[in-house]
């Protein structure tokens, strides 16, 4: 059964706000083996221009996925998710997120559309800190698999 | 710090150095506590087999994550980074040994803009596989 279109355009109330911590920064940058002072250390992070040490471009998936999952569960919505796996994922940023950043997310259902049994949808996550200041938009392209399909 | 290119330097069409990272079960456990994504296809060989896949696989995001780093590496800037997306079009396998799998990335620059922004088409590929696609980025050069 295709989604309902109805939902495009659809807002859900914002995430519990989430704080970004150093440690969780030094953890996540850790994992890529990536080295960079800028994650690290504050005094390198301020000669870079940065009030605080800044977490990788990625970092933002902590937030936006789950909040992405949380609107995939939404029995109005009617998404079976045992189907669903993640197809496309973009960021867009107006900076960098950063140690003490207390951010929530906004997901937008930006678009739904149905092709060869595939539900398609297109989840906008807004995060901004809780003062209101936008740091990163992110896309998440889910794809509810038909039943039909073998996995 | 890095040496930073220089943005008038560049040409479009340019090739930016390749650079492999090494993916074990330990990157994937870490990354699973990292970034809190926990589903089990990704530390658990008995639920990846039996949802069809032909063992353990790397999370999507990590992958991207790998991506971002070797642009931000490349910029010689963690912040440089204004837009990057990519399609998640094979899984990166991750085997139960010491050596795990590779992924390897190269870079082309397909485009420059007049803010100093660069547009860079990454290719992304594990065991020959191109795992990535559509990977494409802005990236500031201050």
């Amino acid at each position: 059964m295709p989604l309902d279109t109805g939902f495009i355009g659809r807002v859900y109330p914002a995430t519990q706000p989430y704080v970004v911590s150093r440690a969780k920064i030094a953890e996540f940058a850790d994992v890529v083996g990536d080295d960079s002072p800028a994650y690290r250390d504050v005094e390198a992070a301020l000669a870079l221009g940065y009030p605080d040490v800044i977490a990788p471009p990625t970092f933002a998936t902590i937030v936006t996925l789950e909040a992405a999952y949380a609107v995939v569960h939404d029995p109005a919505l009617g998404l079976d998710w045992t189907r669903v796996v993640h197809g496309d994922q973009r960021f867009v940023y107006d900076r960098p997120l950063r140690a003490g950043d207390e951010i929530t997310v906004v997901v937008t259902v930006e678009s739904i559309r149905s092709m060869a049994g595939n539900d398609m949808i297109v989840l906008r996550g807004d995060v901004a800190t809780v003062q209101g200041e936008h740091a990163v938009t992110s896309y998440t392209l889910l794809v509810a698999r038909s039943a039909a399909d073998s996995v | 710090m890095s040496l930073r290119p220089v943005f008038t330097d560049l040409e479009v069409g340019q090739e930016l150095p390749a650079h492999t990272f090494v993916v074990t079960r330990e990157t994937l456990l870490r990354y699973a506590g990292a970034s809190g994504d926990f589903n089990v296809i990704h530390w658990s060989q008995r639920h990846a087999v039996e949802v069809g896949l032909p063992d353990v696989i790397a999370h999507g995001n990590l992958t991207m994550a790998l991506g971002a780093r070797y642009l931000t590496q490349w910029a010689g800037d963690p912040g440089a980074l204004r837009e990057y997306g990519v399609r998640f079009t094979k899984p990166v396998v991750v085997p139960d040994t010491d050596a795990g799998t590779t992924v390897e990335i190269t870079g082309k620059i397909l485009e420059l803009d007049g803010d100093s922004r660069v547009r860079i088409d990454l290719t992304v590929t594990s065991e020959g596989q191109k795992v990535l696609t559509q990977a494409r980025a802005w990236v500031h050069l201050s």
